[in-house]
């Protein structure tokens, strides 16, 4: 019989079936991992496609008029056919420029000022302008008046209700007092009560509650944590609404639980000879702990904190709920008052209406990830440098 | 006097004392160790005790007036306060200079006093769990005074009154009466709907993704797939809103119409699909790490009895791995009930109860969003409803938490 059943061998339809099935499975899961490629390579090349343009601006170079009508009115200083052309913002100052310096008066000045955002939009990606604007535009670009230059305005103002204005200087400030607050607050507390809970704690109810605690607290939604900061802080405390200190107390809540855990987790790598030697020695307990526990393991310690912060910074919903989203023109100058921070004026500029804004929004976004990936790395290389194996 | 004025000045106060009384106190110590006297503790764990007993019971006098001060139950005069908590201060720096002598267990006071303070510190969460729970509960009962709980439960029609929807941009559309209506069912059927997406997204991708690193992927492999697949943990939620409703809603209303199907602009879909990218590397860093924890003997035994691979995963260690993948899930979930930014910016803000995920249908934390940052009296039923629903929110993420970490625990149990 030729056409025997080979029972068990590679011929046999049963097994060939089932190794059809394994190389199916196989394939479903490399296609899994396929598809998250894929989808974080999307994603990325989205974000970049869409910001990388807000790092180039078209400028215009105008000639400024000083006189006597440009003194009550920025926008005199300009050629009626520029008013069209050149942002609004960009002669705004000229009447207070005067005041300072009145020997101004009379002369000129040519200079490079940005073009209006929706014309910017049109040498960008060909955006609609009306006709007539359009060969202005055309003509002034041929002759080599219009010129893309970096955009530096970008880093160095706060938000406007001008997209080729608006740049992240005033929310990356108000991100550093945030943060600065959150470290201050999380650091010291997060690392005590992990050092509580690993060298000091009995085993008792009272630990086991704060350990099972400290594990769902981890887990709360973090706009939870935004109407905490509301309630508590900004109602109870009178904490200024808006402010960097509100925000910063909301994120350091949030962060505590990540920081505990991840020192206790150092603290326990460190191994028990250690403390015994040290005891041995006549060390009290705090001795051991400050003089030979804490410092094998900071560099964990420091690791979870950055880790932590990194997970604050790109917290937006809790600062929504504390007031944070204000408009910022300005970099605040301290801790009580309004703020914003980086991931809340990607939110805002995200809402706004106007085309110019989504290039800023990804822009925005690019820098945001850039920094947070750049503390994610540090974060990688102190563990990978300073890990002793025991 | 402000409160920095005074705090200013007692710092100026209890510093200069504290160096003085570390000094002293040590000085003090040396002194009497020179004539050859043993000590109980080093000179400088005296120094230490003089300042602890000058400033702990300063502070604590300092502490329990501003705290009754916050309370509004007595309102001392600050200049009275900064008085009795340097009359304290000098009285305690007396005290601890003159407990100076060799039999005092200083090492043993200051040991004590640490502990106290690090109890302290990891009592902090505990108080922050606490004022949680507090603060949402006490908002959330000045809600449920003006609406009743069953209405809140069961309603079908949530219309917080003409501000919410101006202050959402949406003054067109406000619904008759205007008075407010708070039915949460249909907030709650927007935010199942989401989270349903989420998962049917992240589920399937994280753990066929987790299957792949820890039983198919070589070392080499895995060391690289695992940390490429946790930046997308790393991306703030903010980041995945822009994604979802620039990028990813157009794509889904596109398809939709090439399908004849009409979708909106605000389609429930799209954040459920980007909500579903965000939870991917938890679920497939959870399961990894449990699938990595069956043993391999486990493994073993089933090759033995002749399975392939995929028998030996589907039939051995997929089962054996459920409670942490069911684990993962539960937390996975957790997220997506929670996440806002995501929703907030894709989703929509009209209730809306359907089945259809092509329509609009807006969230529970899209609404605790917008009735916070509209311009409401801190009083009105719209922002406390905020809270109303926060309680909501908290006690089902807290209940799947919990559940999922003793589910974590049993399964450790069972290998470890």
């Amino acid at each position: 019989m030729s056409t025997r059943r080979l029972t068990g061998s590679a011929n046999d339809p049963h097994i060939r079936r089932r190794y059809r099935a394994e190389k199916r499975f196989k394939a479903y899961c490399i296609g899994a991992v396929g598809i998250a490629f894929a989808i974080i390579v999307a994603f990325f090349t989205d974000i970049i496609s869409q910001g990388y343009t807000a790092f180039w601006q078209h400028q215009v170079q105008v000639t400024l008029e000083y006189n006597d009508r440009s003194a009550r009115l920025g926008q005199f200083a300009l050629d009626s056919d520029m008013r069209d052309i050149a942002s609004r913002g960009a002669t705004r100052s000229i009447p207070l420029e005067m005041e300072d310096n009145p020997d101004l008066m009379g002369t000129t000045d040519q200079r490079w000022v940005p073009v209006k955002a929706e014309i910017d939009q049109y040498l960008k990606h060909g955006h609609d302008l009306p006709a007539e604007l359009r060969q202005q535009v055309d003509a002034l670009a041929d002759s080599g008046r219009i010129q893309s230059a970096f955009n530096t305005r970008f880093f160095t103002t706060g938000d406007s209700k001008l997209p080729e204005l608006a740049g992240i200087f005033s929310a990356a400030v108000g991100t550093l007092y945030v943060l600065g607050i959150t470290l201050v607050f999380a650091f010291p507390i997060g690392v005590m009560s992990a050092v509580y809970l690993e060298e000091f704690a009995p085993d008792n109810k009272l630990t086991q509650t704060i350990e099972v605690n400290i594990n769902n607290l981890a887990a709360v939604p973090s706009i939870i944590f935004g109407l905490l900061g509301l309630a508590l802080f900004i109602n109870f405390f009178g904490v200024p609404r808006s402010s960097a200190l509100a925000g910063g107390l909301t994120l350091g809540l949030m962060t505590l639980p990540i920081i505990i855990i991840s020192t206790r987790a150092a603290l326990r790598a460190v191994p028990d000879p250690i403390r015994q030697g040290a005891f041995a020695m006549g060390c009290s307990r705090w001795q051991v702990v400050r003089d030979h526990v804490l410092p094998s393991s900071l560099p964990g310690i420091l690791t979870g904190t950055i880790i932590g912060l990194a997970q604050a910074m790109g917290e937006t919903a809790p600062l929504i709920i504390v007031g944070m989203i204000a408009y910022i023109p300005e970099a605040p100058s301290g801790i009580f008052e309004s703020a914003t921070v980086l991931p809340a004026q990607v939110f805002t500029w995200a809402s706004e209406p106007q085309q110019a804004y989504v290039e800023k929004t990804a822009a925005g976004i690019m820098v945001l990830l850039a920094v947070l990936l750049t503390l994610n790395a540090t974060a990688v290389f102190l563990r990978r440098k300073f890990e002793r194996r025991w | 006097m402000s409160v920095g004025e005074t705090t200013l000045i007692l710092l100026a106060g209890l510093i200069p004392l504290g160096y003085a009384g570390f000094f002293l106190g040590r000085r003090k110590a040396m002194a009497t160790q020179a004539d050859g006297t043993r000590l109980h503790s080093r000179p400088q764990q005296y120094g230490w005790y003089s300042v602890v007993s000058m400033a702990v019971p300063a502070i604590g006098v300092a502490f329990a007036a501003s705290l009754l001060n916050l309370l509004g139950w007595i309102a001392l005069p600050s200049e009275l306060v900064l008085a009795m908590t340097l009359i304290t201060a000098a009285a305690g720096f007396a005290y601890g200079l003159m407990a100076i002598r060799p039999t005092l267990r200083a090492r043993n006071t200051l040991d004590r006093l640490i502990r106290w303070l690090l109890l302290g510190a990891a009592l902090i969460s505990i108080m922050t769990t606490l004022a949680i729970v507090l603060s949402v509960i006490f908002e959330a009962m000045r809600f449920f005074r003006e609406v009743s709980v069953w209405e809140f439960i069961t309603g079908t029609v949530w219309s917080p009154g003409d501000s919410f929807l101006e202050a959402a941009g949406r003054g067109d559309e406000v619904s008759e009466g205007g008075g407010g209506v708070f039915g949460s069912v249909p907030l709650f059927a927007g935010t199942f709907m989401v989270t349903a997406i989420a998962m049917a997204v992240a589920l399937p991708i994280g753990l066929l993704s987790a299957i792949f690193m820890s039983e198919y992927a070589s070392l080499k492999t895995r060391g690289v797939v695992k940390p490429i697949l946790e930046t997308l943990a790393g991306i703030p939620t903010v980041v995945y809103g822009f994604f979802a409703a620039i990028t990813v809603t157009p794509i889904v209303v596109d398809i939709a119409g090439f399908f004849g199907l009409d979708a909106s602009y605000s389609n429930i879909l799209s954040p459920g699909i980007v909500m579903g990218i965000m939870i991917i590397p938890f679920i497939s860093s959870l399961s990894d790490d449990v699938i990595n924890s069956i043993p391999q003997s486990l493994r073993e035994g089933a090759f033995a009895l002749g399975t392939t691979r995929s028998e030996t995963i589907r039939n051995v260690v997929v089962p054996a791995a459920l409670p942490g993948v069911i684990s993962a899930f539960l937390l996975g979930v957790s997220r997506a009930l929670g996440e806002t930014m995501i929703v907030v910016m894709a989703a929509g803000v009209r209730p809306n109860l359907t089945w259809n995920p092509l329509e609009d249908m807006t969230t529970v934390t899209v609404n605790i969003v917008y009735s916070l940052t509209g311009d409401q009296s801190f009083d009105s039923p719209q922002t406390l409803s905020a809270f109303a629903l926060g309680l909501v929110l908290f006690i089902v993420t807290l209940t799947l938490n919990i559940i999922s970490t003793v589910m974590v625990r049993r399964f450790k149990q069972q290998y470890d």
